[in-house]
């Protein structure tokens, strides 16, 4: 490594320290916000450097866009939310009721004494793994060739550490859940773009998901994969979003929870089919290895996008059912 | 050095500047409609020349062809949010800098 590397990484590593600490530090929620994305965008640099495409892909795609779109939406909600209190909306209750907030805090009490529990099963967990000198690399490399793919990266993401990826699959699509829990949102048709956004977003959109089908294609063989792609995706869902495309109302019922529930669907079909056909869960035959992993990616990638989308709507989308 | 790489220095050499100036202005001009002049021509011109600078050491042509889409689709996002970004200021009344 010459000097001048070990200058970037060190100018580098200060930035990200000092950038993490600001963004967490600032009282300035908007402030914050911003620093957190440039921090993202950073990490990703970091972990090009650490020659992890792969990652820095998915940190520069997740981590700081559309984390950083969903954190703006957020604050947006806030802002105005605020404003409406201030102003003091009489049709509104005061939020904590007062048995509700003694129930509130029992709550707290459960999930924190959960979370405790979790957290300390896992540090026994881990603490008690048998950890091999120079990590797992040998290994990936000699059983590549059995995995179906030639990029190390999708190799252990969908075949040799399958069930990593199949539950965190699940656990995207449970934060959905929990966030349409919450609300439902009332898209409006009627609200103008201008013409500059809506020009934008009439390029862009066929480009990302030109680019959403390169990454999962290229994710085989290259740096790329279902989570790249499906950021991509659902990018493009959040600019048509913003862009104020709305989901049809006969398509926002049934036809949307399916493309959600797709991905995890296949995995799990395709998990539980091996164990039909003789095989252990997620072992798949060599011969069929290649094919199944794309069918699951292209499976993953469409509900990762449209899930991640979904996510920046905030809530879920009104069906015309309940009115 | 063989003539190539003379001018990718060049080239990349310049695009630092742009990125400098485009730097200095987004942190010492007065006010926003001025900042974003400053910031969009570090991303066209300074981006360009860098990307220029870059495409000439590239293998393929397709590598390049990477690159220069790059460029565009900056050029792109970059003229959109900047044009959004100045309308949303108009929008609030925030008044352009006067001496």
């Amino acid at each position: 490594m010459t000097l001048l590397q070990t200058a970037f990484d060190a100018v580098l590593g200060i930035a990200l320290l000092w950038l993490a600490w600001r963004a967490l530090a600032s009282p300035n929620l908007f402030r914050a916000i911003v620093l957190f994305i440039a921090f993202g965008l950073l990490m990703a640099l970091a972990w090009v450097r650490l020659e992890a495409p792969d990652v820095a892909l998915a940190e520069a795609a997740i981590g700081a866009g559309l984390t950083g779109a969903l954190l703006l939406a957020a604050w947006a909600r806030l802002e105005s939310a605020t404003e409406t209190s201030r102003v003091g909306d009489p049709g509104e209750k005061p939020n904590p009721v007062p048995d509700k907030a003694q129930t509130g805090k029992m709550a707290c009490l459960m999930l924190v004494l959960l979370l405790s529990g979790i957290a300390a099963w896992l540090g026994y967990a881990v603490f008690g793994l048998h950890l091999l000198p120079g990590g797992l690399a040998e290994q990936v490399a000699t059983n590549l060739d059995a995995s179906g793919v030639s990029n190390p990266v999708t190799a252990v993401l969908l075949n040799f550490r399958g069930h990593d990826t199949l539950l965190e699959i699940a656990v995207l699509l449970l934060a959905l859940l929990g966030v349409w829990s919450l609300s439902i949102v009332r898209q409006s048709p009627d609200s103008a773009p201008g013409l500059v956004l809506d020009t934008l977003s009439r390029v862009l959109v066929p480009i990302l998901i030109l680019v959403a089908g390169y990454l999962l294609w290229a994710g085989t063989h290259a740096p790329g994969g279902a989570f790249q792609a499906g950021s991509v995706l659902g990018a493009a869902g959040v600019l048509l979003l913003l862009s104020g495309w709305y989901l049809d109302e006969r398509l926002s019922g049934l036809p949307l929870r399916a493309v959600l529930v797709l991905g995890l669907g296949v995995f799990i079909t395709v998990a539980a089919g091996l164990l039909f056909i003789g095989g252990e869960f997620l072992e798949y035959p060599p011969s069929l290895a290649g094919a199944l992993i794309l069918l699951i990616e292209v499976a993953a990638t469409l509900s990762i996008g449209i899930t991640l989308a979904a996510l920046f709507l905030g809530g879920q989308p009104d069906t015309g059912t309940r009115r | 050095m063989t003539p190539i790489d003379f001018l990718s220095a060049i080239l990349l050499l310049a695009g630092g500047v742009f990125f400098l100036a485009g730097t200095l202005g987004l942190l010492r001009f007065p006010d926003i409609y001025t900042r974003l002049h400053a910031l969009t021509k570090a991303d066209n011109v300074g981006l360009g020349l860098v990307v220029a600078g870059l495409a000439l050491q590239t293998e393929s042509l397709a590598a390049a062809g990477k690159l220069l889409l790059i460029w565009l689709l900056v050029l792109l996002a970059g003229a959109s949010v900047a044009y959004l970004v100045a309308r949303t200021a108009r929008q609030r009344e925030i008044r352009p800098w006067k001496r």
